[in-house]
């Protein structure tokens, strides 16, 4: 990419196309200010090497072009996120014309050896940091475990249980919830967005109508609300076609006061059928998506969101809602998350929903740890739980897992299959009474016979197996 | 010293040749002691399984009783019996092996490919029960054995230890030990590979107990009650109860018993093996002592949090150690510890005697065990002398190179201190020994936070290091001063605190003008190099004056540079005003140039525990040793200027002029408990209009909540417009020193509304919360409002209302307490294996990459600046302004 920039500069200059990636390729490695005379040593005609000279400056303390910080950051190692900061802000000092060539070497040096500092050590136990950084402020947390997502919204687990149900990898959550995000074009219009909230809402016939079993005639009568009808868009021949499709055995008669007889074909005349078939009726589905029990729409900043009760990502993707804008859409539940969208996601869904915990609680946590957290329950394609049916239960050494629970069963079982704790983790070396060995522990100092005479190519520190 | 190391440890069944090999003596008497006091021959505490009498020997390796380990003996069962940790599992096995063959019934195709899947998992060191379930699973399914055609026959598992085979007629044949012993005898070694299981390791048969391996008397000491009577372990009087039963099961048999007899002393031989392993199986009676209490079998000794893997051997007792009160001393250093002599007096440290402190360590022998003393002395021939009054004198002159002397510790060293809960690593810091008078370990209170400690009774452990290694470690990576960035959040956790706050608060507020002689009583005990030009001087006179921002300068590091909005900042921005940065109407708009404080209040932001913005920028710029420095001084100077300036909170000052408290009374409260009563009105007048998905009843008791909450807060306001900005109460909350405005306006205005699960207080009577109200009042009264302040006191009824909602609170951190315990347990133990590698990525014990790289970026939480890798604007600005 580089090469090929540098390349159309140069052509741009009126270099010919191979000379150019020719010269291109052999400067980029080194630094970009080059001089005629090296030029001249490196054996390219004299017109050229004028000519790229004007190309890249010379001279320490000429102007930094903006292609020039584009190339010299391509070529440092840094983190995205901190080459894009460096670049947005150098441009600026570069139009201001603010910025050398020096100043720029200076600063960008000066950023790479901050950040060469600011690494992690090697050995470092970063498993166990994460985990007191996240189970520390635990004990701080509020045990409240509902709070209003505004007025007259949604009741929403957070706090410590929430951040429990997390780590357990729950399938079902004691306050599923979705956020759902409308397509652009739809987003600032409130009714469209009330239009979707009723067409997803689960309703039932019962929600729209009254229903009566009459022994008299056996069968079942349904009087429709028309302003429940109304509100929420359903159409009275929508309900009948609902009603039929439960069993083929099922008919419907519309009666002149707007009243539907509903009875079966095959008549019977006992009382235990007609209530079930009462109750077959009134838990039918007439609109909407099972499982979600309400959907409110609330404004969020600019747009209107659907804030729902229950969480049916997998039914909301396949039902293919127009207007719904699926890829804005979220859930608190990670288990779907990972059914409908991938692990990868799920690894996100955890960092995002255990940040979220913690700040609302006002609770400081790197995100590191919180990354390293999700990533040691989603390292292998799978959400597990922390705990004794799921990492922890996993572990290599026996020792580590009779010390952690269920210390009996564990020691029983590894007898049986003859299993061997090769004592590498902490645990287990703690047990036998051993150094652990991470940290400090990994390494271990060498001295020669004579002790001011330093080992043999090393400084002294050795890693440990 | 070389310590050999345990490499791995292999877990195995024990064959019952393995434990007769390694028994020491077979046991036939359910005898301990004899009429003379002394063991009785194969006892079953017999001298040849390990003493634990002084004096005596043991008869297989001439051991005393701390030299001897103990021996295992054994007993040999006259009827075999099932082990019942195992009796599923044999369950298991005899439904999927062939009676007659006793092969597995499988496949070959399948059995290739079960072992084919076992040796994979197994190399990758996975679970593999997985796989052992399914081989259980189809193998169960055969009718027909497909190698010797013989028909399988149903197996029934009676809970716990009972198995019977029904044939196609449907009778029932109980399968006695020894059969289920012979049936997995016969399994070929081939076989029980596929179980997961290793012909070597464990054989099925071992499954089955026929020598029951005693335990070293060493494990099972008995102990010598006050009256002289010896009381045995629980374990021996279980082994009492198997010796005894299957002396009987002999004796019937060899009598030549009924077989109904033999096969009730069979299963009662089961039954006290089965609790002899695990007394609280379910479905079984518990074995009891005498006294009724149920014996604590071998599974009890290992369980739990007090068993033997979480309580003795995850968790140790160590020596060098001590625990005892904490109280403050803002004199000493942040990274001291005020150590009480008598402390100092029992802790020691070991010192090698060589050429260069011979003569130093002559000097502590001769005080003897006095302070700073010796406790012990060991001889280059590692004898070990205690210093005593008679030869401290002697020992002294006898001091020589090579010698080790065990020395009390002193000013200077290092320890280690720890506050419990251990929580996070920064429970555990290295400290700077101080020996002082009194009996309390003295800390200074700006390390409180990372220990969340207090001075209300807190206690607090010290442990004295033994070794070089241990020292070095402690001052690199465990000192007070590294850990002054939390790696939780990348952010001071040790900064200044309360009066330390409102001090510098106070001195920085406003243009001060403070004389010579104040200026100088305040930069006391401060390590400054001279005095700053006075700022100018007093009006028409020419003496000087410094002002509190210039005081406060000089305890700033040189070429400092920050800018910051402080707690006052009133957030202009977020109302779409400008920020007026050093024109800021507050002064919350902090600026510091070049170490000089411009601009701004330094406040809580700046300086306090988990914020400090100040106190993080210098750490970073300068180091661990400035920032320590800098605390101590802003506390100093803080203190200095408190005493000065005067600063004190009483009852009278959550005092409110009369005009005030009718001011809240009127305005706030009547008008929020007039609005109250219009919503109930409308409310029972079916007015109410509901709010989007609730119920009416729900929304009237939202929109009460809601007002009833703006009562409150409208007479904090009132009550803080009274109070006025200098109050005492005010100011702490204002600088972030202690407390909130909440908390001033519940002492001085309106408690406010109780609640319970965030509710107003509905439990009680029949439709009313106490007697005194009528049924159905929905009224703010009725339902824990408390209008009264606590400085005004609270009504019988409002005192009553308080007390449910704290018991809320009460209850909430007793559970929360065990609930986060547990999260954290568990947490640690999934990841304390994790570990960054040499190449970067993290990895458990396994190898298994977690991680590619740590945290995505490879950077150190603690690391980074002001949450961020690199400062770049600090960097651009400083390569520019160069």
């Amino acid at each position: 990419m580089e090469v090929s920039k540098i390349a159309e500069e140069l052509r741009n200059l009126g270099i010919e196309e191979e000379v150019a990636e020719l010269i291109a390729s052999a400067f980029l490695p080194v630094e970009l200010t080059v001089t005629i005379e090296e030029l001249l040593e490196m054996q390219i005609e004299k017109a050229y090497s004028e000519d790229i000279v004007v190309m890249l400056g010379s001279g320490k303390d000429r102007e930094v072009k903006l292609s020039e910080i584009e190339l010299k950051l391509n070529k440092i190692e840094l983190p995205e996120k901190i080459k894009a900061e460096l670049k947005e802000k150098l441009k600026v000092k570069a139009v201001r014309k603010k910025l050398s060539s020096e100043k720029l070497n200076d600063i960008l040096s000066t950023v790479l050896s901050k950040y060469e500092e600011a690494k992690i050590d090697p050995r470092e136990a970063v498993g166990i940091v994460a985990a007191q950084s996240i189970g520390e402020p635990g004990t701080q947390m509020t045990m409240r475990t509902f709070h209003y997502a505004g007025v007259g919204a949604i009741y929403i687990t957070l706090g410590l249980p929430r951040l429990i149900e997390i780590v357990d990898a729950r399938k079902s959550l004691s306050t599923p919830t979705m956020k759902i995000k409308l397509l652009e074009k739809y987003a600032k219009d409130r009714n469209k967005a009330e239009e979707l909230a009723m067409e997803i809402q689960e309703t039932y016939i019962s929600d729209i109508g009254k229903i009566e079993t009459s022994i008299e005639d056996m069968s079942v009568w349904l009087s429709l609300d028309e302003q429940e009808l109304k509100t929420r868009n359903i159409k009275r021949e929508e309900v009948v076609t609902k009603i039929k499709g439960i069993d083929a055995d099922i008919l419907v008669e519309a009666m002149e006061d707007g009243q539907l007889r509903i009875y079966d074909k095959n008549y019977s005349n006992s009382l235990h059928d007609l209530s079930k078939l009462g109750k077959k009726v009134s838990t039918t589905l007439v609109e909407g998506i099972e499982g979600i029990k309400r959907v409110l729409v609330r404004r969020d900043k600019e747009e209107y969101v659907l804030y729902t009760v229950g969480s049916e990502l997998k039914k909301l993707k396949n039902q293919k809602i127009d207007g719904i804008d699926f890829t804005r859409t979220t859930t608190n539940n990670i288990a779907e998350i990972a059914e409908v969208l991938g692990i990868e996601a799920a690894r996100n869904a955890i960092i995002e929903e255990m940040l979220g915990t913690l700040n609302e609680q006002g609770l400081d946590v790197d995100t590191r740890h919180i990354t390293l957290i999700a990533d040691a329950m989603t390292m292998d394609g799978e959400v597990k739980p922390i705990g004794r049916h799921g990492i922890a239960g996993e572990k290599a050494s026996v020792l580590s897992r009779a010390a952690f629970e269920v210390t009996v069963d564990n020691l029983l079982a590894a007898a049986v299959h003859g299993e061997t704790d090769e004592l590498k983790g902490v645990t287990e070396n703690v047990i036998a009474g051993q150094l652990i060995k991470l940290g400090t522990g990994a390494v271990e100092l060498v001295v020669g016979k004579n002790p001011r005479e330093r080992v043999q190519g090393g400084k002294g520190l050795r890693a440990k197996g | 010293m070389r310590t050999k190391k345990i490499k791995r440890i292999r877990f195995g069944l024990l064959s019952p040749k393995e434990i007769r090999e390694m028994s020491a003596s077979r046991i036939i008497t359910p005898d301990t002691y004899g009429e003379d006091g002394f063991p009785i021959e194969r006892g079953l505490v017999n001298q040849h399984i390990g003493v634990i009498d002084p004096g005596l020997r043991c008869k297989t390796c001439g051991g005393r009783m701390d030299e001897c380990p103990g021996h295992f003996g054994r007993i040999d069962l006259e009827a075999a019996v099932i082990h019942i940790g195992y009796a599923k599992l044999i369950y298991k096995i005899l439904m999927a092996t062939c009676r007659k063959c006793g092969k597995v019934i499988l496949g070959e195709e399948d059995r290739k490919k079960f072992l084919e899947d076992i040796a994979e998992y197994r190399d990758r060191q996975e679970d593999i029960s997985d796989i052992v379930k399914l081989v259980f699973k189809e193998a169960a399914k055969k009718d027909v054995c497909m190698y010797c055609n013989e028909l399988q026959q149903r197996i029934k598992y009676d809970k716990p230890t009972t198995y019977i085979e029904i044939d196609e007629e449907k009778r029932e044949r109980r399968l006695m030990p020894t059969d289920v012993r012979e049936r997995l005898e016969r399994i070929p070694d081939e076989d029980i590979a596929l179980f997961g299981m290793d012909a070597k390791n464990a054989r099925p048969e071992w499954m089955v107990i026929t020598v029951l391996p005693v335990p070293p008397v060493t494990a099972r000491p008995s102990i010598t009650l006050e009256t002289g009577q010896r009381s045995e372990d629980d374990l021996t009087h279980k082994l009492v109860d198997i010796i005894r039963i299957n002396q009987r099961f002999m004796e019937n048999r060899d009598a030549g018993a009924p077989q109904l007899i033999i096969e009730d002393l069979w299963e009662l031989l089961q039954y006290h093996v089965n609790t002899y392993f695990d007394n609280d199986i379910r479905g079984v009676p518990a074995a009891r002592h005498r006294s009724g209490r149920p014996l604590k079998t071998i599974s009890h000794r290992l369980k739990g949090k007090e068993g033997r893997f979480r309580g003795s051997l995850s968790g140790k007792r160590v020596n060098f150690s001590a625990r005892t009160v904490i109280s403050p001393d803002p004199d000493i250093d942040i990274d001291e510890v005020g150590v009480p002599e008598a402390i100092a007096k029992e802790l020691t440290i070991t010192v090698k005697v060589n050429e260069r402190n011979l003569t130093m360590l002559q000097e502590l022998v001769k005080h003897g065990k006095n302070y700073p003393g010796v406790n012990y002395v060991r001889r280059s021939d590692g004898r070990k002398i205690k210093v005593t009054a008679s030869n401290y004198e002697t020992l002294a002159e006898e001091l020589e190179i090579g010698w080790k002397v065990e020395r009390h510790i002193r000013d200077g060293d290092i320890v280690l201190f720890n506050r419990q809960p251990s929580l996070h690593r920064l429970s555990i810091m290295a400290h700077y020994v101080r020996i002082m008078p009194g009996k309390t370990f003295r800390i200074n209170p700006t390390v409180c936070p990372p220990y969340n400690a207090d001075f209300d009774g807190d206690e607090m452990n010290m442990h004295v290091l033994q070794t070089e290694e241990a020292r070095a470690e402690a001052r690199m990576l465990m000192a007070v001063a590294r850990n002054i960035i939390s790696p939780r959040f990348g952010k001071p956790i040790i900064g200044s605190l309360h009066d330390y706050i409102t001090g510098i608060f106070l001195l920085t507020r406003g243009e001060k003008k403070i004389e010579k002689e104040i200026t100088l009583d305040i930069l006391y005990k401060i390590d400054v190099d001279g005095l700053a030009a006075p700022a100018g001087t007093f009006d028409h006179t020419s003496t000087p004056y410094w002002t509190g921002k210039q005081i406060f300068s000089m305890i700033l590091p040189a070429g400092l540079n920050l800018e910051f909005p402080g707690k006052t900042c009133a957030r202009c921005i977020t109302v779409g005003a400008k920020c007026e940065k050093e024109n800021c109407p507050r002064d919350a708009y902090v600026m510091i140039k070049d170490g000089e404080l411009l601009c701004g209040i330094i406040d809580e932001v700046a300086l306090g525990s988990f914020k400090g913005v100040i106190i993080e920028r210098i750490f970073r710029r300068y180091g661990e040793e400035v920032t320590k420095v800098f605390i101590k001084n802003a506390a100093r100077l803080a203190i200095n200027y408190i005493k000065q300036a005067g600063f004190s909170f009483g009852i009278s000052d959550e005092d409110i002029p009369i005009e005030g408290k009718e001011e809240i009374r009127i305005e706030a409260i009547r008008e929020a408990e007039k609005k109250v009563e219009a919503l109930i009105r409308a409310y029972e007048g079916g007015e109410l209009e509901p709010l989007p998905g609730r119920t009416v009843d729900e929304t009237l008791e939202l929109l009460i909540m809601q007002e009833l909450g703006r009562a409150r807060d409208d007479s904090g306001d009132i009550a803080e417009k009274y109070l006025g900005i200098e109050n005492s109460g005010v100011l702490m909350a204002k600088s972030g020193a202690r407390g909130s405005l909440l908390n001033l306006t519940q002492m001085a205005a309106c408690v406010g509304q109780q609640s319970v699960r965030g509710e107003r207080i509905k439990r009680g009577y029949q439709g009313r919360t106490l007697p005194h109200f009528k049924p159905g009042d929905r009224s703010a009264d009725a339902r824990g409002f408390i209008r009264a302040s606590f400085k005004d006191g609270l009504s019988p009824s409002e005192y009553f209302f308080h007390a449910v909602g704290g018991r809320e609170a009460l209850v909430d951190t007793a559970v929360r307490t065990s609930q986060s315990g547990y999260f954290q347990r568990r947490l640690i133990n999934a990841l304390q294996d994790l570990e960054v590698k040499d190449d970067g990525t993290v990895r458990d014990t396994r190898g298994i990459i977690v991680q590619f790289k740590y945290g995505d970026d490879g950077i150190d939480p603690s690391k980074g600046e002001f949450g961020k890798v690199v400062d770049i604007d600090e960097v651009i600005n400083e390569a520019i302004n160069r």
